[in-house]
């Protein structure tokens, strides 16, 4: 039954984009809710540590896999009935950490990325557990003992994995655009472009709860666009224009204007073509009450705009959470190689076959992407040696 | 091709002129929601330095056009710099005009004024001059060297003067001087010894003595309180609630109207609630007293007014959109024949209007227009996102094909200087923009809107700036009004 609420594709279904908001090369597009179901809030949490460790599996502190990051914030998740808006902040906050000093810095042990704390709450980390889905994928490395790979690598697989992102806060721009954000009345969540790149874009299931996360975008994660396109002057202006031929009453400028809303929604929905509409691959991570929560990633192929993120979905399919964080090229060409050795069960020839290349070629591009440690010395070198001779 | 030439060189004059009397309304060089203070203050000193440099008899004349009191002080500033002009006509003109200026302005802008000339080296005849007369013209000297003994002390320093009776002495010694026959003087003397002789100052000088003997803040409060200007018990308000003072009363009826309406805005909501009678009154009478001084009628009259979330204003004028708008609301409401409001997102009770939400000055726009006015207010920082350049689209089109005889007049009245344009940020080519720092001035802007509109030629300007000045070297204010604002910064 689960498998059939999993996201196929994103959905813009029952919430309205209104005209961005534009600071610089940032735009912002406000995304508008009418039927607030109020049933689910979310509320942040704040850890002021340098590092945090994730305890993944097992219990808190035992040996096994940890991710490990700065993780500034954490979101509460609290389901249930209609009755949650008013229990809302004032329950007991539990201890759902514990700390180590580690030098001159304190680390927080968290257990798990997910983790019950009442029957209907939830603490879940936003934007870490998806990004954690991500590297898990494929973590373990060839299943089979391919005489190719060395030892580290057929014992260890690829750990440990590592990812580099951008905080919110490095680009100035976007610290001005949010600083000067006018939030709607029914705002529930917010697309963000930068240089007309969506770059992430964020929902929750409640105007209020929206309002108060509405700094936290700050202290989240973003992909390499974020600085890429740092030093651009401007987003462009699309200058929609009213039909003059069109007026002949008061009446009528009022349906050119709601014409001209309903172009901005369209235009927006233009430009985020690349995340809504586009087939995605779900896994599910927890089932809250009726609600869903799962990450995604779309299909990981290098030349498209690719994304990942997480979600909770309501039982009628509807979206009530999203989170989601664009992938750098050179992120998406690794995923898309672990992807592919997966696919032929890490036989190198049979994926060289599958991606249309040579052997030599296969080997040179994963030892670029940064899997040289995967392989043999040896096989490294022919494969070096031959792909300079090719040239 | 001459003739073409000559009507070219007299738009730029025109347009530029215009640019820079709006910013001289709305620019303050301090933080707004959307531009950072340095930013302000390079663009404001850069339109100075140009205006000054092309066209100093308009410059000069800008003074009297009823301009903020920032704006005043760097023409003062700039015009002492750069000398007195060769013809004896403009001569006296202008030094009459920087006198009545310095005059005019609150004491403590006019004494920094003074003491920004030995900050910036400007130390010519007519500075000396004019400083010689400003301080002969106080009305209680002794009092001046008390409130602002520093800057006093440092003007005379720079204008090489010599003041009456124990003034120098104090001025240079101070408190170590044995004695004084002065009471006023002897009581600062005392005061650095005595608690008592403290609560016989201007609380400006007192609170730092306070500090130095340790009084309590909330009994210092309580035993200066009879010695409260107007200005200060409104400043107050808050900070004595928070020390667990009393909180000095306020005479509501005494208020400016601007000041009023950030005051009102500052306070909680059900307290605005619980005291709404009052508050509506003394608003009322507030603007019923503006318009006994610049008198406007007008007829049926619509405001737009943007409570969107940037009216809130920055650190440094907090709330300040938002208070103008309120304050025009009233202003508009007592001056005109017909009144109707419309905000961006709608309140029930002006009084109880809280900066909130996008700004969409379409949707009240629209309903201004159905209901068939006059003349729209439009009081907006200029930046309107939902859509975005709506109301530039539809008071095109309105112009263009319901109103081509222009029987509607629209006016967008703008309290946000827009460093980046060098203006108040504009609402296309159909409104004209004129740029205030208190609603107070709304009167002044509305009869400036024409010539932002671009229908005035060069001329009319002239001979409007002209008239203002005539009557304004006539009309000397009486003791006391020039105290429009102590503003702090």
């Amino acid at each position: 039954m689960s498998r059939a609420r999993l996201i196929q594709r994103l959905e813009l279904q029952g919430l309205r984009l209104a005209p961005s908001q534009v600071w610089g090369q940032v735009r912002l597009v406000p995304v508008l809710r009418d039927e607030v179901r109020g049933d689910l809030r979310f509320a942040q949490r704040n850890y002021g540590d340098a590092l945090s460790e994730v305890t993944l599996r097992k219990e808190l502190g035992a040996p096994g896999l940890k991710y490990i990051s700065y993780i500034p914030h954490g979101l509460v998740m609290t389901w249930g009935n209609r009755q949650a808006e008013a229990v809302y902040g004032t329950r007991l906050q539990s201890q759902d950490h514990k700390k180590v000093e580690a030098g001159p810095v304190s680390v927080r042990l968290l257990h798990r990325m997910v983790h019950r704390e009442d029957r209907n709450q939830l603490r879940m980390l936003p934007l870490h557990l998806a990004m954690e889905g991500f590297l898990t994928r494929y973590f373990g490395g060839p299943d089979i003992a391919w005489s190719e790979y060395s030892k580290d690598g057929l014992s260890r697989g690829l750990n440990p994995r590592s990812e580099a992102s951008i905080p919110g806060w490095a680009s100035f721009a976007l610290d001005g655009a949010l600083r000067t954000f006018e939030l709607h009345e029914r705002q529930v969540g917010l697309l963000l472009f930068n240089a007309d790149e969506l770059l992430s874009a964020f929902i929750v299931a409640h105007p209020y709860d929206y309002r108060c996360l509405h700094r936290t975008l700050l202290e989240d994660f973003y992909g390499d666009l974020l600085l890429q396109y740092g030093y651009l002057q401007v987003a462009g202006d699309i200058g929609l224009r009213l039909d003059a031929s069109q007026v002949a009453s008061v009446a009528d400028l009022r349906a050119q204007v709601a014409r001209m809303r309903e172009d901005w929604g369209a235009f927006h929905g233009l430009l985020s073509g690349g995340l809504f509409g586009v087939e995605v691959t779900a896994r599910k991570v927890y089932e809250a009450g009726p609600f869903l929560l799962q990450h995604f990633h779309t299909s990981l192929v290098p030349s498209e705009e690719n994304h990942m993120g997480e979600a909770i979905t309501g039982p009628d399919g509807t979206l009530e959470y999203l989170k989601t964080y664009r992938l750098s090229a050179a992120q998406t060409r690794r995923a898309y190689l672990l992807q592919q050795l997966a696919n032929s069960q890490w036989n190198l020839d049979d994926t060289a076959t599958a991606l249309g290349s040579t052997r030599s070629d296969l080997v040179v591009r994963l030892a670029n992407a940064g899997f040289g440690y995967l392989l043999k010395g040896h096989v490294l070198e022919e494969a070096q040696r031959s792909h300079a001779r090719g040239r | 091709m001459a003739v073409a030439a000559e009507v070219r060189v007299e738009q730029v004059a025109r347009e530029d002129l215009v640019m820079f009397v709006n910013a001289c309304f709305s620019c303050t060089g301090q933080r707004e929601f959307y531009g950072d203070a340095r930013g302000q203050s390079v663009s404001i000193e850069f339109l100075h330095q140009y205006i000054l440099g092309n066209y100093r008899r308009l410059y000069r004349r800008t003074l009297a056009a009823g301009i903020n009191h920032f704006n005043q002080a760097q023409i003062i500033l700039n015009l002492l710099a750069i000398g007195s002009p060769v013809d004896v006509e403009e001569r006296r003109e202008e030094g009459a005009l920087i006198a009545a200026a310095l005059r005019r302005l609150p004491p403590p802008r006019a004494y920094r004024v003074l003491e920004s000339l030995r900050s910036r080296r400007i130390n010519n005849r007519r500075a000396r001059a004019i400083i010689r007369e400003y301080l002969a013209g106080r009305a209680d000297l002794a009092f001046d060297a008390v409130k602002y003994r520093a800057k006093l002390r440092s003007t005379v320093v720079h204008g090489h003067l010599k003041l009456e009776g124990e003034l120098g002495p104090f001025l240079f010694h101070g408190w170590k001087k044995r004695v004084y026959t002065q009471p006023l003087l002897e009581t600062f003397r005392r005061a650095h010894f005595a608690q008592e002789a403290l609560y016989e100052l201007p609380y400006t000088v007192a609170e730092g003595l306070a500090q130095k003997h340790g009084v309590p803040r909330d009994v210092f409060l309580q035993r200066i309180e009879p010695r409260l200007t107007q200005a200060e018990r409104l400043r107050l308000q808050e900070s004595a609630a928070r020390d667990g003072a009393e909180v000095p009363a306020v005479d509501l009826s005494r208020a400016p109207l601007t000041k009023l309406c950030l005051y009102v805005l500052a306070l909680k909501d059900p307290v605005r609630l619980e005291r709404r009678e009052e508050l509506h009154t003394a608003l009322e009478r507030a603007s019923a007293r503006v318009l006994a001084r610049a008198p406007a009628s007008l007829g049926r009259v619509a405001a737009v007014l943007d409570n969107s979330y940037s009216s809130s204003g920055s650190i440094q004028k907090r709330r300040r959109p938002l208070g103008v708008a309120l304050a025009t609301h009233y202003l508009l409401g007592t001056a005109a024949r017909e009144y109707h409001a419309f905000w961006t997102s709608p309140v029930d009770d002006p009084l109880r209007v809280v900066a909130r939400g996008q700004s969409d000055l379409a949707t009240p726009l629209l309903e201004a227009l159905e209901w068939g006015p006059d003349l729209v207010v439009i009081v907006s920082d200029g930046y309107d996102n939902d859509p975005p350049r709506a109301v530039a689209e539809l008071t095109r089109v309105f112009r263009e094909r319901l109103d081509p005889g222009r029987r509607t007049a629209l006016v967008h009245v703008n309290p946000v200087f827009d460093a980046d344009e060098y203006a108040p940020r504009s609402l296309g080519e159909a409104v004209a923009t004129v740029g205030v720092r208190d609603a107070e001035d709304v009167p002044t802007v509305l009869g400036f809107a024409r010539f932002a509109e671009g229908t005035a030629s060069l001329s009319e300007l002239e001979r409007y700036l002209a008239a203002r000045v005539a009557s304004w070297l006539e009309h000397e204010p009486r003791q006391g009004e020039s105290t429009r604002e102590e503003e702090a910064s």
